[in-house]
């Protein structure tokens, strides 16, 4: 059923020189959904909504937007619309031209296009800045614009590619919201380039973390972030310990993990391992708990290396074997569970078996 | 070793001094060097006598009068308009499209090709004049107007290329991708937005292309036949018979001209993208 998706790639590849920036990309973005691509610089996520675009032609593979094949259509022919990284407003036209842009493209009568212009600038809460040029805007105000010029066209899909990267944190948190609620008011298919994890968290119903131009967890925010599919993934998203080490045992219930060949650490039996194999335990510093005595299922004895005061959270470096360490984030509620302990301090290292990942890649 | 940590004297070495005082002299020399004939020349356009000596004989606008009625001089005036209009013209277009390829495309044999660009700036005028003269002699064009509006075309592509590629290379190329995006094809998006930004670095190019066709001597008094005489070849035939003050104060309109068309050529290539932004 190809059309229930909004976008489809189907093995898309796409080859600059030598350098394979997307490496076989296969991927179904849903009809309404706020899709994000995320992952570091030069992990081919933009390359990969621009060839959605039509700014690049895949080298190989095929892109479908609304069921149908892109091929080599160019952007002016594709149903979508994109909000540039640095917005892109034409720097010549007035806000209202800007806006007005894309209608006028497709000749559409001036009393409507005056009308829906006036609608959207109000939609982005603009109305009054439409006689105005673009540099005359501040950098948030300018981000809205581009929104507006983008959404007048009613895309099957935008697409948009870090659009609040050049915004300072506090405008980009409130933004995120912002375009979150946007998206389900208009009820377009968002298709969201980032690096920020944060911002992919917050904002997307599902998220692809990319990596050297190969998908590498496709999934929604909690299941990526809970159970990421591999150390890659557990490392981006969020902070993680790792801990290395062979399975000793293996139960229905269980599984044990010796770790550096020591602490024997169980988990929930969900992947298929096998006695002896080299895994990875992957566990949250917030899921972990510190204290003075055995406290939770899993419990593991430890030193305290470092205490780290960050205001909302107390952060403690704590080595359990001479070769691993765990960071542990207790938040600083303060009063009498506020039990801080010191550096060289004996103490317990505590979690719930569902909270670890075991990683085999 | 205490007069040397005495605060007074380190503050400004007396070398320092001498040498603020030499670099300032040395730089109102420069200018001195540079203006001071261009001002006597214009002194004594408005000189009220037949001979230039060095005397001041009193005010007049006489030379400015005659200048206006001499038929010889509005013949030339006539031709050097039309041949820098002309070869403007076509220069203007020609290297807009040349520096559009060269900003935009890879092709084979690019970089030879962009170093041959820029040959008609580096090589002597003469040298060019010269060439350009045997070339005319071989292909058999005779001589006249059109050898030398062609031969401005040749280097005046070359400047308007530059001043084009330079307004380009600021040139955001996701503002045509966003053009693109929202449904211009290929001409729309030249149409409504790069033709208007790059308009500014369009027309700073044909000023400037404008001007050194005025101006050019060199290659024109090689590639000049009879009837196509230029205001810059007039004047060197009336200065073989000797300097009037007619010849000052042509010199003074030409200069008053070029100066305003570099002006507007600057004004232009800094502004134009919607910040008016005065030199």
């Amino acid at each position: 059923m190809p059309d229930e998706f909004a976008v489809e790639l189907i093995n898309v590849a796409k080859q600059f020189d030598q350098v394979v920036a997307v490496d076989n990309v296969s991927l179904q973005i849903r009809d309404g959904e706020f899709f994000s691509l995320l992952g570091p610089s030069g992990c081919g996520k933009t390359t990969t909504l621009r060839m959605i675009g039509g700014f690049e032609m895949p080298t190989s593979g095929n892109v479908l937007i609304g069921g149908e094949i892109q091929g080599f259509k160019p952007p002016f022919q594709r149903p979508v619309n994109t909000v540039f990284q640095s917005y892109a407003l034409f720097p010549h036209m007035t806000i209202f031209d800007n806006v007005a842009f894309g209608l006028q493209m497709k000749k559409v009568s001036k009393s409507e296009i005056k009308q829906r212009v006036n609608e959207m600038l109000e939609l982005v809460q603009l109305s009054d800045v439409g006689r105005r040029k673009p540099n005359q805007l501040s950098g948030g105000q300018q981000q809205r614009i581009a929104l507006a010029r983008a959404l007048i066209n009613k895309p099957k899909v935008l697409l948009l590619d870090e659009p609040l990267g050049a915004l300072d944190l506090k405008l980009r948190k409130a933004m995120q919201l912002e375009l979150k609620a946007l998206q389900q008011r208009v009820g377009i298919t968002f298709i969201y380039v980032t690096h920020d994890q944060e911002e992919a968290l917050t904002m997307s119903d599902r998220i692809a973390v990319m990596n050297q131009g190969k998908v590498l967890h496709l999934d929604t925010p909690e299941e990526i972030y809970e159970h990421p599919a591999n150390r890659f993934v557990a490392d981006f998203i969020g902070e993680t310990n790792f801990m290395e080490g062979k399975v000793s045992q293996l139960n229905e219930e269980r599984v044990f993990v010796a770790v550096d060949d020591q602490v024997p650490v169980p988990l929930l039996p969900t992947r298929d391992v096998q006695l002896g194999q080299v895994v990875t335990v992957a566990v949250r510093p917030e899921k972990l708990s510190v204290s003075a005595e055995k406290k939770r299922e899993v419990d593991i004895p430890g030193t305290i290396d470092e205490v780290i005061y960050i205001g909302t959270d107390i952060r403690y470096i704590v080595r359990i074997t001479e070769k691993t360490t765990l960071a542990v984030r207790e938040q600083n509620r303060g009063g009498l569970s506020a039990q801080r302990f010191s550096i060289g301090d004996h103490i317990h290292i505590g979690w719930y078996a569902r909270n670890a990942s075991l990683l085999t890649e | 070793m205490t007069k040397r940590l005495n605060p007074q004297a380190m503050k400004t070495p007396f070398r320092f001094k001498i040498g603020r005082y030499i670099l300032t002299a040395h730089g109102l020399l420069s200018y001195v060097f540079l203006y001071a004939p261009i001002i006597i020349l214009i002194i004594f356009s408005f000189n009220a006598s037949k001979f230039v000596t060095g005397r001041w004989h009193g005010f007049t606008l006489i030379w400015y009068q005659k200048l206006f009625v001499d038929e010889a001089i509005g013949a030339a005036l006539r031709n050097s308009l039309y041949i820098s209009l002309v070869a403007t013209f076509v220069s203007t277009i020609f290297g807009t499209m040349v520096s559009l390829a060269m900003e935009r495309y890879n092709f084979w044999g690019k970089m030879p090709f962009d170093a041959l660009l820029y040959l008609p700036i580096i090589i002597p005028d003469i040298a060019m004049a010269v060439m350009l003269l045997l070339f005319f002699v071989m292909v058999k064009i005779p001589l006249g107007k059109l050898t030398i509006i062609i031969s401005h075309i040749a280097f005046d592509i070359s400047f308007v290329a530059i001043v084009v590629r330079a307004r380009l290379a600021q040139f955001d190329s996701a503002l045509e991708e966003a053009a693109q995006d929202l449904y211009a094809n290929n001409w729309k998006t030249f149409r409504y937005v790069t033709f208007p930004l790059l308009m500014p670095g369009i027309l700073a190019g044909a000023l400037l292309a404008f001007t050194l066709s005025l101006d050019d001597f060199v290659i024109t008094f090689f590639t000049a036949g009879p009837g196509s005489s230029t205001l810059p070849l007039r004047i060197y035939s009336l200065v073989k018979l000797g300097v009037t003050p007619e010849i000052n104060a042509l010199s003074a309109v030409m200069l008053l001209a070029s100066f305003l068309l570099v002006v507007l050529s600057v004004w232009l290539q800094k502004g134009g993208d919607g910040k008016v932004d005065f030199m």
